[in-house]
């Protein structure tokens, strides 16, 4: 057991610190929530930045120690975080690098990590969003094209999305789970609609994906026909494993920031709010721990993650909304104010525990997958 | 970095629990609570196995590993249930003559004046005097509380992290305690964890073991006061949490005596007790938040 970095990850550690340095004060100011376009170029441009100065593939080929590195140092200086990049870098990225042929790798890797494409994940349907594998999207075979018909919910960062994750049901007579095929899909291709939904927080995040007899090349299809289910555990398991992992660091930057803001307001001297903060300090701290334990072991094993990403999923997710209730209970009236820092983050720590399965359906799969209980 | 176990550890692991299956099974612990009393001659076969003087120095008679190991050890311990001042003892190794061979018993005035065994022990850490005894929740920790004795200091980090560690073994007990039961037991012609409330209970039983043991683990690597702290709390909750958990599973029959899952929540209590209280670790959790970012 150890907990030190090797000599080469403490160089890169060092060497990544100092271009920071350089780098984020130069950055141009945050673009507001809903001004989508500002926010594609500002992902964009720090994901491009990074690509230049040699941080681009860090998520895919460094070592996950490395990677470790590399999340806990751009968190703990501020850096941007990888926003609009998210699917294409977490996880359609990653799946086409373990699942994509040569030609699909060299197709749509560069790009992504070039920051000059966006990706977003349709997978969820108005009917299927826990019981994903129900989906009714279809694909109608045409030749060497697929007809795609159907609609997903609730896509994140569809508005300004050059590619789509889908999942779409290219077998309607096969059994649920081995009907489906994974595709890549380009927003731009005619019959695609996007139609933006406004969170809870008042922001477009995620929209309708509306599909109207769609062609995608079946050379699009990442994995076998029908086989597409295999390829989205993949998906999932880095989306649940992996892609929550830099923002434990984040977490444990605002929970220090919230009890300076106790002190310099008075909050502190109430030990029932200093005994919470206490508390949710063991928790993140316990969780980077986890972190570490899982990036060891996946460090050992090689490749993807398993579905220990649950565990860390659940505590994560109910964390992050307990770190911004204590926020608020340390704000006071403030925290009904929309613009106090903290305030669009506590509404945004809502979707936690939905976003990438439910907490319901991570303790199923902790209690049927690694408990090995009986299944319902 | 390695943050996981290297195969020496694992190997001391497995070696432990082996030992302890075979001298401490089931049956055994039904015993010993139908015949309370310190097993002398189990003791003094965990001294020869090392468990005392494990991070004595070679040098010194001992077996030269560190907190690591120790606390995959008391885990183990933690596990099984095992009575008896472990971790006073094990700490008193090398300062108290004969507690690392385990001819000496060691307990120790822990957190709110209580004293585990202290008819059993040859040696006390603390001052006893006057102890009066108390009626043990635990049938398997006997208590007296020294009145004069205020719980003003601040229990020993590593007597905490080694606490912690037994919490975490009892805390994996009572998850595949949960397991175990929710597999078998069956009622409307299944099994009960095939019913989502229950299987969801176990499931939480694991997530608290899991981010235990990340914490506890870690603190053993940095042996850092505020790691120490942060292993305790999360050790406490999985153990205490965990056990509560695991006798709602049980049912009915998890109210019983004969079930072993009151054995695992009392311990729990007990050495939730130890560690001083919870709120002097809260505390020094929350002031590291003002340390660290100035
Ligand atoms: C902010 C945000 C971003 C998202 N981004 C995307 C995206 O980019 N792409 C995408 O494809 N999807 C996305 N989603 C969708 C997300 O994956 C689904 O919302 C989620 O999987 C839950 O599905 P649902 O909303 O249909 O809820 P339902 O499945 O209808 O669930 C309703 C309730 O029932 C419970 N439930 C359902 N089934 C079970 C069961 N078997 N056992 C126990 N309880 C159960 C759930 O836990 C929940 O409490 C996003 C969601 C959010 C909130």
């Amino acid at each position: 057991m150890d907990l030190t970095h090797s000599p080469a990850e403490e160089e890169f550690r060092a060497r990544l610190r100092e271009w920071l340095a350089k780098v984020l004060p130069a950055l141009p100011p945050k673009p507001p929530p809903d001004d989508w376009p500002g926010r594609r170029a500002y992902d964009l441009g720090w994901q491009r930045m990074l690509y230049d100065a040699g941080y681009a593939d860090v998520h895919w080929d460094a070592s996950p120690a490395v990677r470790l590195v590399f999340l806990e140092e751009t968190e703990r200086a501020g850096a941007p975080y990888v926003g609009a990049n998210f699917v294409g870098l977490l996880h359609a990225g990653p799946t086409i690098a373990a699942e994509g042929t040569a030609e699909q790798r060299a197709r749509w890797l560069p790009p992504v990590l070039r920051g000059e494409e966006v990706w977003c994940q349709g997978f969820s349907e108005p009917d299927a969003g826990s019981d994903l594998a129900s989906l009714r999207t279809r694909a109608r075979r045409d030749g060497d094209e697929y007809v795609v018909t159907g609609s997903k919910i609730w896509t994140s960062h569809a508005e300004v999305a050059d590619w789509c994750e889908l999942l779409v049901r290219t077998d309607p007579s096969a059994p649920k789970h081995r009907g489906i095929s994974w595709l890549a899909m380009p927003m731009d291709a005619p019959g695609v609609t996007v139609r933006p939904l406004r969170t809870l927080a008042g922001s477009t995040e995620f929209a309708e994906v509306f599909l109207d007899e769609v062609r995608v090349p079946v050379a699009n299809r990442v994995g076998q026909e029908n086989d597409g289910w295999r390829v989205t555990m993949v998906t999932l398991s880095f989306e649940r494993g992996t892609a929550f992992v830099g923002e434990v660091v984040a977490c444990r930057r605002v929970l220090g920031e919230l009890a300076r803001k106790a002190r310099s307001g008075g909050r502190w001297d109430d030990p029932g709010l200093r005994r919470r903060l206490g508390r949710l300090n063991a928790e993140f701290r316990a969780l980077w721990r986890l972190t570490q334990w899982n990036v060891s072991e996946a460090e050992s094993s090689g490749g993807v993650p398993g579905v220990g990403g649950s565990v860390f999923k659940l505590r994560y997710s109910r964390a992050r909304q307990e770190l911004y209730d204590a926020a608020a209970e340390v704000l006071g009236a403030e925290a009904l104010d929309l613009d106090r820092p903290w305030v669009l983050d506590r509404l945004g720590s809502l979707s936690y525990t939905i976003a990438a399965g439910t907490s319901e359906i991570q303790r199923n799969i902790v209690a049927e997958r690694i408990l090995g209980l009986p299944k319902g | 970095m390695r943050f996981r176990l290297t195969d020496d550890q694992r190997a001391l692991r497995d070696g432990v629990r082996l030992v302890l299956a075979r001298r401490f099974g089931a049956e055994a612990l039904r015993a010993a609570v139908g015949r309370p009393g310190l097993d002398r001659g189990l003791w003094r076969e965990l001294g020869a196995a090392g468990f005392f003087s494990l991070r004595l120095p070679e040098a010194a008679g001992g077996v030269g590993l560190g907190l690591p190991e120790a606390v995959l050890v008391f885990e183990e311990a933690g596990r099984v249930l095992l009575p008896g001042p472990l971790v006073a003892t094990h700490l008193a190794a090398g300062v108290v003559p004969g507690a690392a061979t385990g001819d000496v018993v060691v307990t120790a005035v822990g957190g709110g004046g209580l004293v585990e065994w202290l008819d059993e022990a040859d040696a006390v850490v603390g001052d006893a005097a006057g102890a009066v005894v108390v009626r043990s929740v635990d049938p398997l920790t006997p208590l007296h509380r020294v009145p004069a004795a205020g719980s003003s200091a601040r229990p020993d980090d590593l007597l905490v992290l080694l606490t912690a560690a037994e919490q975490l073994g009892t805390a994996v007990r009572a998850c595949e305690a949960a397991v175990q039961h929710a597999r078998t037991r069956e009622q409307f012609g299944r099994p009960v964890g095939a019913f989502q409330a229950v299987k969801h209970l176990c499931a939480e039983l694991l997530a608290r073991v899991e981010v235990a043991r990340a914490a506890v683990y870690a603190a053993a690597v940095t042996a850092d006061p505020v790691d120490i702290a942060a292993a305790r709390l999360l050790a406490d909750e999985a153990a205490v949490r965990g056990a509560r958990d695991c006798l709602q599973v049980h049912g009915g029959m998890g109210f019983t005596w004969e079930a072993d899952v009151h054995l695992c929540l009392k311990r729990a209590w007990v050495r939730a007790e130890r560690g001083g209280s919870l709120a002097e670790s809260e505390e020094l959790l929350a002031g590291e938040l003002l340390v660290e970012t100035g």
